[in-house]
């Protein structure tokens, strides 16, 4: 027996050498490559034909481009369309297009491709999560090779924003249809290769009409699991995360020198839905009593890690129209007490809080019980799947309460929508929605959304409650990455490692 | 011998095809509508049944079934909605890396724990055997996941010897994908060893105790030959048993683990599939899984049958 039990002991010794071997690993070189983890796979590489942000993540701005582009600063540039005039109505855009731009196939970009990537778009089997925003366009006319006029059914004050989303990027007919598998843009990137399950590999484009990129390739790696990839940064084996999850583990990268944490804001609006066709919540009073209830700071500091904004209206804190509303509804209990008892509920009541996977809503969640226990409003915690939320709440609108995070950018205008899931129908805001979209004016929109934002806060529509920031933590000699998200996109067109 | 096989395949197709039923069912009552997940939260209704329309979700269930598992029994296994490609060749692409690990992590199990249960067996009682079984106490109430955290910690994070996770796939050699895999193998296969391991010792001690092994010694043969001679072929039985049982439970082992080292794998892809209600690959590679479990437990039972002629009469 006792030489069996050597035999164990080598037989661990060796397995044990074997694994020192093996850590052994290739010295660094200069880096021209770039390993960026995300937390979802995206389901195809089509930005055009789906909403998964993770699309946009991988493939927007790097490879496939717009006519514009939502700047870093959340401005709108010029990329394939080079100039652009609008009619003094506001309904006709004549573009300018870029010559000498290629697609990754080598196939020409010019007006017939613009043409057939917008109509695309409103094309009765598009799949286009924005198709709604593509049937505003009235007709595409090919002027010449390199210029197009886009006639709109009615004036359109955002749509060089919308441009500038993955949705609207320019498309070839040769190559549409093959996007998901094998994407085919204008970018400085083109598509390497996708192992499913795995990583996104994309290499820079030889034959780019802009500046070259720095970097020669660049790799998306997909990890899901928040413990698996604080152990994939703090391991080496992936070099940043733009957006990370998990806040609790960002101090701890924050002390640790090898690691930048870049903290910026979202267009997530993260807000306590509220079903306003639903008794009580069909109460005015109710709705600003829960406003006076929650203790925002309290929130994010125990959601969030104290990563977030507070915010009083469905608005993104960074943009120029913001109107800082956080002040209407201060934390107040007593306040909130006697507008329930106002509303004929003194002693409270009971509802449910549908919740659905990210952690801002699951911990948020439990946050908020507690305030809003304060006053007597027992909610019952429901943790549903995405897909059970969509179909609950999003669609079926069979719910109290939620808390959900709005990341469309500019998306005020869903308060303007009939048969939205909030049941929130006001004829005055949509009657300013209407005139805002027939104002291209700067000043002027900017007047009109501090007004749509005064309405929804006054009206107390959902509980508002904090910006999600953008989270990123990637390595020191990164340099380049967005620092916001004002679209969704990892636009790697200016990312380099520092010497 | 003959007849008997012949029933086993029938009851083993009659299975299959129950549970096939089983797990359609069961995704159809599942609630969550793949097109919306897609569309996300913007898309309007028309839109939502544009894409239903495309993906062949408008049609009658029964016809759906009908036409899904003809398509099993000829080999295809459909295509997937997120990802628009056959579920065939997701599972193809999968397969190296689940199946050398399920492989990995169960030779593993078995080279710890028949030494660990013969060892354990023969010192029954003694102090090696009471710390030995504390210790498989312990591998047991591990959950695996923990391990593996644990693992990456000490030699990812760490030690830095091996990556935190992913799969360089085998086109990068033999070394670095079996680097990969060694971690979460030993994850995998650790509460395995300790459940064999138990398993492997009192199904020792029993036969030891048996007649024939009592003949044995009164003719002279020592303990030690007596247990290697006689007694270690009939305890194997049980051991095969809980292999054949321990099979299923990797498979589903995986799916944690792949997660937790991100390994594109079956298992992380049937978690994501049910994620993003890719109904059509959880269904099929979950009745693929079946068919797996079921032919294992056939296959053991066969061993059975050629170990013990008796076992052929009794099904």
């Amino acid at each position: 027996m006792h030489t069996r039990g050597s035999h164990l002991r080598a037989a661990a010794l060796a397995g044990l050498s074997v694994l020192a071997l093996l850590g052994a690993g290739p010295a660094e070189a200069a880096k021209t490559s770039v390993t960026l983890g995300v937390r979802l796979e995206p389901p195809h590489l089509d930005p055009t034909a789906g909403a998964a942000a993770a699309i946009d993540e991988v493939v927007f701005i790097n490879l496939f481009e717009g006519l514009t582009q939502v700047d870093r600063d959340g401005t709108v540039k010029p990329v394939l369309a080079e100039s652009w005039t609008i009619s003094p109505d506001g309904k006709t855009y004549t573009f300018k297009l870029r010559s000498g731009v290629t697609f990754h196939d080598g196939t020409a970009f010019d007006a017939e491709d613009v043409k057939f990537s917008l109509e695309r778009g409103k094309a009765a089997d598009s799949a286009n999560a924005q198709k709604a925003r593509f049937e505003q366009i009235e007709s595409v006319e090919v002027l010449g090779p390199t210029e197009v006029r886009v006639t709109l059914t009615q004036p359109v004050g955002d749509f060089l924003i919308f441009l500038g989303t993955g949705d609207a990027v320019m498309v070839a007919p040769e190559t549409a249809a093959g996007n998901k598998a094998q994407p085919v843009g204008t970018g400085p990137f083109r598509f390497g290769q996708w192992v499913q399950g795995d990583k996104v590999e994309l290499s820079r484009s030889p034959a780019y009409w802009g500046t070259p990129v720095k970097l020669e390739t660049a790799t998306f790696k997909v990890i899901a699991d928040n413990a698996a990839a604080f152990s994939a940064m703090m391991a080496g084996d992936v070099d940043g995360f733009p957006i990370y999850n998990a806040p609790e583990n960002l101090p701890q990268f924050a002390a640790d020198p090898r690691f930048a944490v870049v903290v910026g804001t979202t267009e997530g609006e993260t807000i306590l839905s509220t079903n306003n066709a639903r008794a009580p919540f069909s109460n005015l009073k109710v709705r600003q009593a829960i406003a006076h209830a929650i203790d925002r700071k309290a929130l994010i500091d125990g959601a969030m890690f104290g990563y977030g904004t507070p915010i009083g209206t469905h608005f993104a804190p960074h943009h120029p129209a913001y109107r800082d509303l956080t002040g209407t509804y201060p934390y107040d209990l007593d306040k909130a007490r006697a507008l329930l008892a106002e509303a004929g509920y003194p002693d409270g009541f009971k509802a449910t809080l549908k919740l659905p996977p990210p952690t801002y809503a699951r911990r948020g969640g439990e946050i908020l019980a507690s305030d809003l226990k304060k006053i007597g409003i027992e909610l019952e915690l429901i943790p549903l799947e995405w897909a059970q939320w969509l179909e609950q709440v999003f669609k079926g609108k069979d719910y109290d309460l939620s808390i959900v995070s709005h990341t469309e950018a500019n998306d005020i205008n869903i308060y303007a929508r009939d048969d939205y899931y909030f049941n929130y129908n006001n004829p005055e805001l949509k009657a300013l929605m209407a005139r805002l979209d027939a104002t291209s004016d700067e000043a002027a929109r900017t007047a009109l959304y501090g007004e749509a934002q005064e309405i929804i806060t006054r009206d107390a529509v959902n509980g508002f409650l904090f910006q999600l920031a953008k989270t990123g933590v990637w390595d020191a000699r990164l340099k380049g990455l967005w620092e916001n998200a004002p679209v969704q996109a990892n636009d790697l067109t200016g990312v380099y490692w520092e010497d | 011998m003959a007849q008997f096989l012949i029933r086993r395949l029938i009851s083993l197709g009659l299975t299959l095809l129950l549970a096939a039923l089983v797990v359609f069912v069961v995704l159809e009552i599942l609630p969550g509508d793949p097109a919306r997940l897609m569309l996300g939260l913007e898309a309007r209704e028309d839109t939502v049944q544009a894409l239903r329309e495309q993906m062949g979700l408008n049609r009658p269930v029964v016809e759906r079934f009908l036409l899904w598992i003809g398509g099993l029994a000829t080999g295809d296994l459909g295509v997937s909605y997120t990802y628009s490609v056959p579920v065939a060749d997701l599972v193809a692409a999968r397969l190296p890396v689940t199946l050398p690990l399920a492989v990995m992590a169960l030779v593993l199990a078995l080279v710890l724990a028949l030494p660990a249960g013969i060892w354990a067996a023969s010192r029954r009682g003694q102090a090696a055997d009471t710390g030995l079984m504390a210790l498989t106490q312990v591998g047991i109430a591990i959950p695996n996941f923990w391990f593996a955290m644990l693992l990456v910690f000490v030699f990812a994070v760490t030690l830095r010897w091996v990556p935190s996770g992913g799969f360089p796939g085998w086109e990068a050699g033999v070394g670095p994908a079996l680097t990969a895999l060694m971690l979460p193998a030993v994850a995998l296969a650790l509460p395995q060893a300790a459940i064999l391991t138990r398993v492997m010792r009192s199904a020792l001690i029993d036969t030891l105790g048996e007649d024939y092994v009592r003949t044995a010694r009164a003719k002279g043969l020592s303990q030690r030959a007596a247990l290697w001679g006689h007694a270690l072929r009939n305890a194997l039985i049980p051991v095969l048993t809980i292999l054949g049982l321990q099979f299923a439970f990797l498979i589903t082992g995986t799916i944690i683990i792949e997660n937790v080292f991100y390994l594109p794998g079956i298992g992380r892809l049937i978690f994501q599939a049910i994620t993003q209600r890719d109904l059509i690959v959880v269904k099929s590679v979950v009745v693929l899984l079946v068919a797996l479990v079921i032919l294992v437990t056939f296959l053991v039972e066969i061993a059975y049958a050629i170990a013990d002629p008796r076992l052929r009469r009794r099904t």
